[in-house]
């Protein structure tokens, strides 16, 4: 794959990431006429959406390219920025082409949106999706699974395919070799971070979102033999950070970029975590249904929307540093975010305690001016190279 | 016009002597050996918890009082220097202010470290980071209660299994362990009949505000009715004795034709009714309510006062089925319901309580209430024809408390629910 055609490629991701009114979102319905399933992050059943013949649609929000006029009028000034630009997009219509819409339990405020959008859309599908914070299999893995039935029957009842569980296992399979492209990218970035700049594949993981799966599978793999063999792709002298906090609203894309501007290599972060929420492939044995509920019990990615039954969130974060070789960390939150910021003291004590230089700072998706987190990031990994340096003498 | 005596009903000070033996005997509790179980308001399981001789403690008690106390101010601003954000739960940063600062309780006393950290994770988020929080500092045994969001307005028997499991599996093992003793199904049964008994009289205390003039604030005064029930005391024959003696004060009211005491004395003209929708903020708590009982506003219903369990549409802790008993109460705290839910029980409380209007106080702090707010507030007003109106504040921060700007926007409402009044009447 030539450099230019690695620059189509994400040129067409970029295009997919400005897409507010989801117009390949309907054009996929034109084509298919199945329905089109929208979710909120972090985690939704993906599989089982496309088992039913539906396209999953994530919804991440406005980021900096709408403007708020009618969101704004549903939330407080203390409420974060995700949901005023999601409101505001249904409201202006972009979203018409979504036949439903999930609300994963992220936190409260996600939570009363799936409220808002049962008042104000009647019509449509608006489902809660209450996932266990238990993890016995015996007793959330019960109620996860009677709540992706339901997910079903709801499905079923709007017109799309029948559950079937062989329809479920091919859909399993095709997002198992999804996730596992993701973590390659992944594994390539900590390896070359050079080779694989994060606003590039943070484009890539949002192309996934909107994309068929299908789809998606083969421009990850393009992309990736793409800049494997770009040999023009060469190391500059920036510092290893890893960003947490992310994993709701996301920053704008503009930030991410001037993170990398200012000298950092993202070598690992929360980004569009649904891609890669479970850390091994979903078995394609058995039953397919208690295969995912299963699979999202004991194999999910740590969060702080999940219960940290084993307390062990301070020394993963420590492990991720580790794994990927990160200098420091960018604590990278949005504003008034509850799961980030309650979390945040905590996971700073463990990095403070390992000596893990860090800074923080927040973001909503719509900020526009970088200059002073450009400068903060700049001086961090200033005095990351710096301190390096002198510990190496 | 009114008395202006600053008396404390009968009740209020029965109400008082209980909390401060309960906090006394927390704070005795290292010499006595009780042992103690952290939890929260809603979806507390008091009964169960006392099933083990156990005593409750109360986070967002603690905090409330602190603030009551004028000392949350401090405690924030102790935990953002130690790096909470200024974002979040002034609950919990007033409680971990607290904790560093020698966890002193309302009393003066130090309360003791948690012997259990019981996390009933029900209609707050905020609730499982609060816990994860203490249980780093205090490095306590933690048990979770996962308690389903009524999503879709009911309660499933999904849900009401996936409770009864979680207690059945893990919680009365985590509070056997903690306590050293077995669970005893029947004196849980004894428990609950007396939870009934007190809830039978909650309710007809709470709905005497129906009468006119009504004999009760069903929102400051309301915070008084609720607190043993909310707190250490559901289950027990303290809180039966309690409610009986606080519905014969009620019923004496009513007799008299008496209005609320307020904390300027006996509202003798009552000029307003109102729902209030929201938390009430303690920094300024007299004050805020002398805000409403200046102008001769009462209110007659509030949801705050359903926010450790909802008893006003029939629910009662039933004997006969115990653990699926605690899991319906669970299900059924106010902040647990969608936003429709909550919509059609404002409506209901401006219909049945005959309400000039709806008032939304809104917090800062609280997420699970606040988020939405202002779109209950248009379809409340939309279906009801009647006037809102919207207040912004916090519950302990008194950073947030703005009480000219409060009172500016209440009078404000209060004209405009005159006005519109005397239009319908002209």
């Amino acid at each position: 794959m030539s450099k230019a055609e690695i620059g189509a490629l994400i040129e067409r991701c970029d295009e997919l990431y400005r897409d507010l009114r989801l117009d390949s979102v309907r054009a996929w319905k034109e084509r298919h006429g199945a329905l089109a399933i929208g979710y909120l992050p972090i985690w939704a059943p993906r599989e089982l959406v496309h088992a039913h013949g539906c396209l999953p649609v994530g919804v991440m929000g406005g980021g900096d390219g709408v403007e708020i006029i009618k969101g704004d009028a549903f939330y407080q000034s203390y409420i974060c920025h995700l949901p005023r630009s999601t409101i505001e997009l249904a409201l202006n219509g972009s979203y018409d082409p979504l036949d439903g819409m999930l609300f994963p339990a992220i936190c409260d405020v996600i939570r009363n949106l799936s409220g808002i959008w049962k008042m104000q859309f009647p019509g449509k599908l608006a489902r809660y999706l209450d996932v266990p914070q238990d993890f016995d299999p015996e007793v959330g893995g019960v109620f996860l699974r009677t709540e992706l039935e339901g997910l079903s029957r709801d499905l079923e009842q709007r017109g799309a395919r029948r559950y079937d569980p062989e329809s479920l296992r091919r859909s399993l399979a095709l997002y198992n070799t999804n996730r596992r492209a993701l973590t390659e990218l992944y594994e390539l970035r900590r390896n070359e971070p050079w080779k694989v700049p994060t606003w590039e594949l943070y484009l890539l993981m949002r192309a996934g979102l909107v994309l068929p799966v299908e789809e998606h599978n083969v421009l990850l793999d393009l992309y990736r033999r793409g800049v494997e063999d770009d040999l023009e792709r060469r190391p500059l002298d920036q510092a290893r950070v890893l960003l947490t906090g992310s994993f709701c609203e996301q920053p704008p894309l503009g930030l991410i970029k001037t993170l990398e501007r200012a000298g950092c290599y993202i070598v690992d972060d929360d980004f569009v975590q649904v891609g890669r929420w479970f850390t091994r492939d979903v078995p394609l044995c058995g039953d397919p249904l208690e295969q995912l509920v299963t699979t999202f019990l004991l194999h999910s990615m740590g969060s702080p929307t999940r219960y940290d039954e084993q307390d062990t969130k301070g020394a993963d974060l420590v492990q991720r540093v580790a794994d990927s070789r990160a200098e420091g960390v960018l604590f990278c939150a949005p504003s008034f975010c509850d799961p980030a910021l309650l979390d945040q003291p905590m996971t700073v004590k463990a990095i403070e305690e390992h000596g893990i230089p860090y800074t923080s700072f927040k973001y909503s998706e719509n900020t526009g001016q970088f200059q002073v987190i450009r400068e903060q990031a700049g001086t961090f990994a200033d005095s990351i190279k710096l301190f390096s340096e002198a510990v190496n003498e | 016009m009114r008395t202006t005596t600053n008396l404390k009903d009968r009740s209020q000070l029965r109400q008082k002597q209980m909390i401060a033996a309960h906090y006394s005997r927390l704070a005795r509790s290292p010499q006595t050996g009780e042992r103690n179980v952290y939890t929260f308001v809603p979806g507390n399981l008091t009964e169960l918890v006392r099933n083990f001789d156990l005593l409750p403690v109360l986070p967002e008690i603690n905090a409330l009082q602190s603030s009551m106390r004028g000392k949350s101010k401090d405690y924030i601003g102790l935990a953002e220097k130690l790096g909470h954000s200024e974002d979040v739960c002034t609950y919990v940063k007033c409680d971990v202010g607290m904790m560093k600062s020698g966890n002193v309780g309302p009393t003066g006393e130090r309360l003791p470290d948690p012997n259990l950290l019981l996390l009933s994770y029900t209609g707050c988020f905020t609730f499982m980071k609060w816990f994860e929080l203490l249980r780093q500092e205090y490095k306590a045994p933690t048990v979770m209660l996962h308690v389903p969001y009524q999503a879709d307005g009911v309660i499933t028997d999904a849900m009401r299994q996936y409770i009864v499991a979680q207690l059945k599996k893990k919680v009365i093992p985590a509070l056997e362990k903690a306590s050293g003793k077995k669970f005893d199904i029947d004196k849980l049964r004894e428990q609950l009949r007396l939870s009934a008994k007190a809830e039978d009289d909650l309710v007809w205390v709470l709905q005497s505000a129906k009468h006119k003039p009504s004999p009760i604030d069903a929102y400051f005064g309301g915070v008084y009715y609720i607190g043993p029930i909310f707190s250490a005391f559901r289950g027990t024959q303290d809180a039966v004795d309690y409610y009986r003696e606080l519905r014969e004060e009620v019923q004496e009211r009513l007799d008299l034709k008496l209005g609320p005491m307020t904390p300027s004395g006996v509202i003798e003209r009552e000029k307003f009714r109102v729902v209030v929708e929201g938390p009430p903020n303690w920094t300024s708590f007299n004050e805020f309510w002398r805000m409403f009982s200046d102008e001769g506003a009462v209110i007659v219903a509030s949801t705050y006062t359903k926010v450790g369990g909802t008893y006003d549409f029939g629910y009662r802790h039933d004997p006969d089925h115990p653990l699926e008993s605690l899991a319906d109460y669970c299900l059924g705290c106010y902040t647990n319901f969608n936003l429709p839910t909550r919509v059609d029980m404002l409506v209901k409380y401006m219909e049945e309580y005959d309400a000039d209007g709806l008032l939304v106080h809104s917090v800062k702090s609280c997420n699970s209430f606040s988020a939405g707010q202002l779109v209950m507030l248009g379809e409340v007003e939309r279906r009801t024809g009647r006037p809102v109106g919207f207040l912004e504040s916090d519950l302990v921060d008194p950073r947030y408390f703005s009480a000219a700007n409060i009172k500016n926007r209440l009078e404000s409402y209060f004209q405009m629910v005159a006005q519109k009044r005397a239009g319908a009447h002209a």
